[in-house]
């Protein structure tokens, strides 16, 4: 089937199976390999992106519920060559070790600031608890997102 | 192994009628997906044994919370973050909210919906112990009209349900009789996020002359089934909240339920932990 969304500001129509996970259609047909997979069964939140405002695993998301949808990967984080003040915080208060965790992190971030732009060290926790980081890093990632919602 | 996924078709229908034309044409043939949160991962690992499937996902007709002055109706695809956003599930069904904001992280409950937490029938369900605490009733609606039914009962056994191949479930009917009640939400799992429940206990009460009068308990994990434990509940109506009282109920509860060992627990830490538990809500009281 065809379907169309819009992808970081950018409609795009591609040819799927409908069941197919959006996370493959992300990086195997439109080679936005930022979004990473890690368990693949909704525990991790490494392939996390924003679909409608909304933060959803993407492995969890089958395409055909994203026809005429609008999604921010991590690649639609940057203005131009403006990094996000939370992608900033993580490069300046060391928010990532090995980096596979950290595009989700840094959505989940986002997204929480978006909805909540003062939130307290619980709603940090809260935004960020389906997304697991194995080099254990939690503090330096909890430690960026409140600089940056200092910011 | 992962799912090839030419082999699976899943349909967006226009409307909710489209939806239940297709579901009576082909009896069987077809089931219905909502969030995906489930059944996702069973895909992933090369588990869903079903190949066809109605995405209801856009279905307005599923949507919605409505108020009325005895009711509250939620659509079978209310998300567990629009449960905790509702001002009236958070004054009069504080255990409901509770639930959602523990089932998974935030990503999950953005997509996962009470209707697939219902029909999906997992014993270790997070939401169907505060339905079944808050007396809730369910809508099946088919092509040749709707029925409601209590929930309580709709289960009848590890997965199995009372819904035809032609029905889907609509709507979620919870009765507004909370008033001066104390709740009782408590999930025990690995960890605070993303986990699945060892035991989860959802229980209700109020107080009249010092002594309990209504009363509902519902527990997840200890059985095929969530399950509404009402000699337990009987052992309590009319007695005074005190440690005899507290004693006869865990008594009665140990012979009620029938917690299993799996992966996530044994039987006797599940049953040790509903028996605390009980005691704590009493103990509230």
């Amino acid at each position: 089937m065809l379907i169309t969304f819009n992808i970081n500001n950018e409609s795009r129509t591609v040819e799927v199976f409908p069941m197919a996970r959006l996370l493959d259609v992300l990086r195997e047909q439109l080679h936005l390999t930022g979004t990473k997979e890690g368990c693949g069964e909704g525990e991790c939140g490494a392939c996390t992106v924003i679909l409608d405002g909304q933060i959803v695993n993407s492995c969890l998301v089958p395409v055909a519920q994203v026809n005429g949808s609008n999604i921010t990967t991590i690649e639609g984080v940057a203005q131009q060559d403006q990094l996000h003040v939370v992608q900033q915080a993580f490069i300046d208060h060391g928010g990532a070790q090995c980096g596979i965790c950290t595009p989700g992190m840094v959505l989940a971030a986002v997204d929480l600031l978006n909805r909540n732009p003062e939130p307290s060290e619980a709603d940090i926790r809260n935004g960020l608890a389906g997304n697991l980081c194995r080099c254990t890093g939690y503090m330096k990632i909890f430690e960026s997102v409140v600089r940056a919602y200092q910011k | 192994m992962r799912a090839f996924v030419p082999n699976y078709e899943l349909t967006t229908p226009a409307s909710l009628a489209d939806a239940l034309a297709l579901l009576k044409r082909e009896p069987g043939v077809w089931k219905p997906f909502a969030g995906g949160t489930d059944l996702m991962v069973l895909l992933e690992a090369g588990k869903l044994p079903h190949r066809n499937y109605v995405n209801i996902w856009s279905l307005k007709e599923l949507r919605g919370i409505e108020v009325t002055d005895n009711h509250i109706t939620l659509g079978a695809l209310t998300t567990y973050t629009d449960v905790q956003s509702h001002p009236i599930l958070q004054s009069e069904f504080p255990m409901l909210c509770q639930a959602a904001s523990e089932t998974g992280g935030l990503a999950i409950q953005n997509r996962g919906t009470l209707g697939g937490n219902i029909v999906n029938a997992s014993p270790a369900a997070d939401s169907p112990p505060a339905l079944l605490a808050y007396d809730a009733e369910i809508e099946l609606v088919s092509s040749d009209g709707s029925r409601w039914l209590p929930y309580a009962g709709f289960h009848t056994g590890y997965k199995q349900m009372l819904i035809g191949p032609s029905e889907l479930l609509a709507r979620i009917r919870i009765p507004r009789n909370t008033r001066g009640a104390t709740h009782y939400y408590r999930k025990v799992g690995t960890r605070k996020a993303q986990a699945i429940s060892k035991v989860c206990l959802a229980a209700l009460a109020k107080l009249e002359h010092d002594q309990i009068a209504d009363v509902r308990i519902a527990l997840g994990s200890v059985a095929p089934i969530v399950v509404r434990c009402v000699q337990t509940e009987d052992a309590l109506r009319g007695r005074k909240p005190d440690a005899e009282t507290v004693q006869a109920a865990c008594a009665t509860l140990s012979r009620e339920i029938s917690p299993i060992d799996d992966i996530r627990s044994t039987a006797d830490y599940r049953l040790q932990v509903a028996k605390n538990l009980l005691t704590e809500f009493l103990l509230t009281l």
